[in-house]
Formats: C-alpha cells, structure tokens, sequence
C-alpha cells in the first residue's frame, strides 16, 4: 500500500529552476507517483517563484486552482514538532498549456504566520487568500481587502485550526451580518451623478438564498458590486477532521447537492489513490454511468432555475421532469433519491439492479426528448437570446486569470476538462468530444451545458454497452467490509470487520490532490493523513468559488438584469460554495 | 364578537364544512363556527414562502414541480416576497451567519403565520455539529411542525403540508402560539441554556452573549403589533 517516492513527473522546468534559484531556496520535492509535483518556496522567495511559475515558457501555470492551508500542529506530534513550521500553504497550479498540475509549497511559522498576495500573480487569489485568512489565520501582506469571508463578523478564532473546538459558535448579530461595506465607499468614479446602493440577497430568489451581492447602480446600471458568501458555511472540512474517512461521504453530497454522485465518486478516488488501491472494472463503469447522469440532472437543474429567474417557468417544468426520472434510477441503485452516499472507499456500497442496463437505455432515451423539449423551448426563442446574448461576458484571459474551470471556462474558448485531459475511470476508452465556444457570453455557456448533456448520454450509451460483470467492490478487506458470511464464519473476517468498523480506515499518512470533472468544473480534493482513521485535513477545490469570486468583476457596467442572468449561467451551487 | 358581525349564511354552511365541531347550542355557537371557516379557509390557502438554503431546496422543488406537484394540496402560491407569505418553509442548513436573516424574514410575515422546519439539519442542526451551524432553527423562529429527513422526500414534505392543515383546521397551533409566543433562544450564558442538550458547552463565548441578545424576538416592533392584532 505504500507508493514510493519519486522524483516527480511533469516538471520539466527542473533544471530552469535550479539555475534560477542556485542557492535551493525554490527546489523541487520529490512526491509519489500518485500526487501532483511540488515545488517548495519560502516566504521570502515565494513571489519570485511565483512569477517564474507563471511566466517562464518551460512552466506556464496560468491557471491557480485553489489554496490550501493545513495547519501542521498536531501532524508531527509534540515532541518532533518543529514550532518555527507550524503551517503550510499550498497553491494548486494548472497549466491550460502544457496540461500539468503543481503545487507550490511554503511552510510559515507558528507565530504571526504571513507572506506576500499572490493576487498580483494569479488575480484568482484574491478569495483563496480571504478564506486562509479567515478559517487559518495566515496573513497576505499587501491584500486588497483581507476580512473574513466565510465566517461572519462576530467570530472569534481561526475555525481550522488544530487547536479549536470544533462546535464552538459565536454570536451573530444583526450589525455583523448587514454591515454594507460598499455602502461606505467613496473612491467611485467622479462623473456619477447620482448612485444608489442596492442590496440583492442572500434571501432573493434569484440569489437561491444563499448568496449576497451589494450593488451601486446608477439607474439600471451597476457602476459597482460586491459579492459575498458564507451563508451556507456548514463546516465541511472540519467536520471531515472529526470523523474517519468512510464517514465523510455522506458529507460530500451535500456540497454540490445538484449532482451528488459524483462528490462522492471523486471523495472516494482520492482516499483510492493514497491507499494505492485500483477498484472493480464494473464499479468504474457504474461510478462512470451514474456520474454522467448526475451532470446532466446538474445541468438540467443550472438551466431551468435560471430561466426561471429570467421570468419563464415552463422550462422548469421540463427539465425537472428529467431529474425525476434520473432520481428514480439513483434510488433503485442506492435507495436515495437525492444524497446517494453510493461510493464507497473500495467501489460502491451495494451492486446496481438486475435490469440496470435496460433501465439506462430506457432513461437515456427519455432524457434525450426532455434535452430536445428544452432546446425547442430556448435555443431559438428570442427572448431568450436578447437576454443572454453578449451579457456576462468572460474572455478567455480573464476566464485563465480568475480560475474558472469546466463549462464556464470551455464557454469561454479553453478546452480543458479533467475527463479528457487527465482520464479516470476509464474515460479515456469511450469517445465524446468537449464542446468549447470563444464568445464566453451566457448564451455560450447555456449551449455548452446543453451540449455536455448529449455528450454525456454518448458516453453512458458506450458504457453500459460494454458493462463489465464482478464485483462492485474491492477484495482487499482492510479497506472494504468483508461480505456477511466471512464475517459470521471466518475468525479473520470478523477481525476486519471490527478493525473497519471500530478503527477506520487506516490511510497511510501523506498527501494527495485528487482531481475529478464536476459538473461545474474541476472538483479537487486535497486530504492529509496522518495515519489514523480520520482525515488529518481535507480541503475541497470547489468549482462555483472561483466563478463566485469573480462574479462582482463580470456583472460592472451592465443591468441589473443582466446580472441575474449572468448568476445563473455561471451555476453558483451554495452547498459547494460556502462547504 | 358581537352577532352583529357575523351574517347569517355562515352558521347555515359551517356544519358540513366542519363536521368534527361540536354543535352546542348557545351564544357561543357562532363565535366557533367563525373560526371555525377562517380555520378551513387559511388551511387551505396556505402561500409557502420557501427559506430554501441547501439540498432541501432541491426537493422543495421536487415537491412543486409537476411529478409532485405541491399545488394539489392547497399551498399553489409560492411567494418569494414574505410580505405575500403565511407559510415559511425552511429548507436547508441555517448557519449563524444567516441568522439574523432567518429572523427578520419571519417579522416581515403578516400573521397568522406558520413554519415548517424542512429536513434535519433546520431540526437539530442535523450531522452538522459544528462552528458555524444553528442548532435548529427553533433558536431564532418557532416552528410548527419538523419534517424529518436529509433531505425528506416530497412524500415526507407533503406529509408535513397535511399535518400542518390538520393543526391549523384543530385551532392547536393558535392556542400555543398564544401561551409561549415565542421559544426561548438556546444561547448565552442564561442559566437556563445549560439544562439545554448541546454538543458544546461553550456553545457562545462567555461574557458576549449578555451584552447582545440573538435577533432579538421580543423587540420587534412588527411582531409585537401582529401579537396584539391577533389577541
């Protein structure tokens, strides 16, 4: 189960590097095979190996993924502790030109941890660093606006921190949550008028309940905006800290709740990967089925409630149609309609129906007519084209800059989708194509959702035509729970069944970042374990954060209404947003 | 009441409508039957206004959309705007930060009006046991009925809806509404909380919580005016 180290993959800028920085101040890290390649900087040299990450031709990463920061306190145990690294950041890179991932390292000292903003390198940052602010505590010297982000503003602490109680709440009053910080503004252009403040959300039906944007408008047009998020905040991470490693996925269907399966199936995939573990062909095949399925129900869901904030109901109507019928399947597979908790570490928690092929072909075909029902509906109706035609316009530098992964970032002229550029579960053996558009506007990326719906049905209808027999899960009983009658007549199977269920998963520790394809864009876990049954920390790459983060930047100078459109399109999912 | 206000017709159609009313003859015959008819008549004319946070969201749109279909049981009408609302459905995860939120959407209902907590995690805070996440929502807002679940089906939701109707049809839910407006908030340092189960004992940081009181309940000047509507 151990993977050996080796010196990294897929950075072939090695030696670039060594010349650039003689004195080893920015080298690499020898990784296993299995995680991404490191490179380690320290606080001081951190820009500069920043700047070279992203501008020398040989490394490229233009694109930053996500900030991870773990807090280092109880890894090492006291005694080896080391008091002058207690914490780690770590950004996640990805190269849209040479289609490589990295992870950039620094280690901070326990007290007053800090370094430079990245927001000068990768504008992205500029949220990833307001959330390692607010629930670790690291300071980014030379940040536009380091406040809280998740947490409201009557909280006290840094929530993951190793050494906070994991219930401990703080009071909310309504003076912390309704503050208008654009409010209070002044440094607005000189030749507005006359300006209003706007307050839009979190209870507004367009903001799904969850999301709060403060706009200044000028009659209909918005000369400024700020987003805010947090109020689905539910603790995701730390919640993952106190409980093993099974008992986290039912955790992660609720963070995209539009498309469940497929949280768990890339949750499950990562746990895999450290183990060094490969699952059953015919769990890859159903993990691949089901998660298809789930991205279209996203989807069907992304374009109906939009439309519905755009005024037309009837859509809704039929695309939630297919969901229904998509739930149906999911609760004859795993009894849930909605949070599946089907993947297990190993494979699946229980095989598919006997007539699951059928049932596939049979739904295919339908969702397939309510696909055709809601393209008649839209794709042609000029209401619907005057609304979403050259609004919420993303260019293909600013989709890069601002980190935007999947339709959105495909909508606006980047093709990459972590199914085709780095296949898992077999998805390099089916063919489908990646629909990409340049225009980056909203009726771009509602054509780019209907298209992956149909891709996704191609992919299903290959599959399931092919569906291997066997197991759903693994044999290797250290991991899985051993089938009823070992347990009850075997010494050893008892013996794993009350190791499994008693103690956990035991992951060996280390460090991983596992990358899937959400329905939103790339879905990232990065764990640490430390050995023991329960993740050490658990960091998800949620796709909607970046595209929520830039929200206020896209939404400038156009209507009002434009910007409900604009929200809908690019997919906010609350439950992913916010964890 | 006097009897000037109540016309004739309504004592003639009250008996089929509302068969289980006793008919005591008497100066107070009337008086019931009145209630009564507004009882039927708000049961079945509920407009939800969905508080909708999280998952349960998605199946509160399971339950309107048209496999379901909500509207068969007289709640049609949902409303965004809680001006236009009578039932608020909170469907989703409640986090303190949405709080406050939570509370000033409920004061701005017009009475008579009632709360269907949707799913485990607006009950009792659900698997959520954490930093940021209200404990139920019965801190910050009196809830008339729990629909358990996470998230519940829209089986489970309808059921709610019908338990609901029943409560309101019975006039329960009014008289307990008058004997304890409001439930008291499980936060602070209140002697009280402490007899409260929760998962931490420092459930607020000590010496806060006196100085302000959680969206405060009592104080609102909406609620206060709809109280003494109602009684």
């Amino acid at each position: 189960m151990s993977a050996t180290l080796s010196p990294a993959s897929g950075v072939s800028f090695a030696p670039v590097l060594e010349r650039k920085f003689p004195d080893g101040s920015v080298h690499v890290e020898r990784r296993p095979a299995t995680d991404v390649p490191t490179v380690v900087a320290t606080p001081e040299t951190c820009i500069e190996a920043a700047g070279f990450l992203r501008d020398d031709p040989a490394a490229a990463y233009d694109l930053l993924l996500d900030l991870v920061a773990v807090d280092r306190l109880k890894l090492d145990g006291p005694a080896s502790f080391r008091g002058d690294e207690r914490f780690q950041l770590n950004a996640l890179l990805y190269s849209t030109k040479r289609n490589e991932h990295l992870r950039l390292r620094v280690a901070l000292p326990a007290s007053d941890p800090r370094l430079p903003t990245l927001t000068e390198i990768w504008p992205a940052s500029n949220w990833f660093e307001r959330e390692a602010w607010d629930l670790m505590g690291i300071r980014f010297d030379g940040h536009p606006n380091l406040t809280r982000l998740l947490t409201h503003n009557g909280f006290v602490g840094h929530a993951l921190r190793k050494d906070y109680e994991a219930g401990q709440r703080w009071l909310c009053t309504d003076e912390d949550v309704l503050q208008t910080a654009l409010a209070a503004k002044t440094d607005l252009p000189e030749d507005v008028f006359e300006t209003m403040t706007l307050n839009f959300g979190p209870s507004h039906p367009s903001t799904h309940g969850t999301l709060r944007i403060v706009l200044r408008v000028d009659g209909e047009r918005i000369v400024a905006a700020e987003s805010e998020c947090g109020y689905l905040h539910r603790c995701f991470e730390k919640m993952s800290e106190t409980h093993t490693y099974t008992q986290v996925i039912p955790y992660t269907d609720r963070l995209n709740y539009c498309s469940p399966m497929i949280n768990g199936n890339g949750y499950a995939r990562a746990v895999e990967q450290m183990l060094g573990i490969e699952i059953p062909a015919r769990a890859k095949a159903v993990r691949v089925v089901l998660s298809e399925f789930s991205r279209i129900m996203d989807h069907m869901v992304c374009i109906g409630a939009n439309l519905v904030d755009l005024g037309g109901l009837t859509t809704f109507w039929y695309s939630y149609q297919a969901r229904e019928e998509i739930y149906s399947l999911l609760e004859a597979c795993c009894g849930a309609r909605l949070t599946s908790s089907y993947a297990r570490i190993g494979g699946l928690s229980l095989d598919v129906p006997d007539n699951f092929v059928e049932w596939c072909r049979t739904l295919s075909k339908s969702v397939t007519t309510h696909i055709g029902e809601v393209n008649t509906l839209l794709t042609k109706n000029r209401i619907v084209q005057k609304r979403m035609s050259g609004t919420g316009v993303v260019t293909k530098e600013q989709a890069i800059a601002w980190g935007f992964t999947g339709p959105c970032l495909r909508a606006s002229g980047v093709g990459y989708d972590v199914r085709k550029d780095k296949p898992y579960d077999g998805y390099d053996e089916v063919d489908f194509d990646v629909p990409v558009t340049t225009a980056g506007d909203n009726y771009s990326r509602y054509l780019v959702r209907m298209e992956e719906m149909r891709q996704s049905l191609r992919i299903i209808e290959q599959v399931i035509a092919r569906l291997p027999g066997g197991p759903v899960v693994s044999n290797d009983y250290r991991v899985v729970l051993p089938p009823k009658e070992m347990v009850y007549n075997e010494m050893e199977g008892l013996i794993f069944h009350f190791k499994n269920v008693f103690e956990g998963i035991q992951v060996p520790a280390g460090e991983i970042y596992s990358y899937t394809e959400g329905a939103n864009g790339e879905l990232g876990y990065s764990i640490v374990s430390d050995g023991s049954g329960n993740p050490y920390r658990v960091k998800v790459r949620p796709p909607c954060f970046p595209l929520f983060a830039a929200f206020e930047k896209i939404i400038i100078g156009g209507m009002v209404s434009d910007a409900v459109a604009t929200l809908g399109t690019l997919n906010i999912i609350a439950g992913e947003l916010d964890r | 009441m006097s009897d000037k206000n109540v016309s004739l017709p309504v004592a003639r159609i009250a008996p089929p409508i509302a068969p289980g009313v006793p008919s005591t003859v008497g100066t107070d015959f009337l008086t019931t039957k009145l209630d009564a008819l507004v009882q039927w008549a708000q049961k079945n004319s509920l407009w939800p206004m969905p508080f909708g946070t999280a998952c349960c969201a998605i199946e509160f749109m399971s339950s309107v959309s048209s496999h379901y279909d909500l509207a068969r049981f007289g709640a049609e009408v949902v409303r965004f705007s809680p001006r236009q609302a009578d039932l608020m459905i909170i469907a989703g995860t409640v986090t303190d930060k949405q709080a406050p939120i939570l509370r000033k959407i409920y004061d701005q209902m017009p009475e008579p009006k009632w709360v269907i907590s949707m799913g485990v995690c607006a009950c009792t805070g659900g698997f959520y046991r954490a930093y940021h996440v209200v404990q139920g929502v019965d801190e910050i807002v009196p809830v008339d009925v729990y629909v358990a679940g996470c998230p519940p089906t829209p089986e489970n939701l309808i059921h709610g809806l019908i338990e609901l109707q029943k409560r309101i049809q019975s006039g329960e839910l009014a008289r307990h509404r008058e004997a304890k407006t409001y439930v008291p908030i499980r936060v602070g340092t209140d002697p009280q909380v402490e007899s409260i189960p929760a998962y931490s004992k420092s459930v607020m940081a000590p010496g806060r919580a006196h100085g302000h009181e959680l969206p405060e309940m009592a104080d609102s000047a909406e609620a206060e005016a709809a109280k003494g509507g109602k009684a």
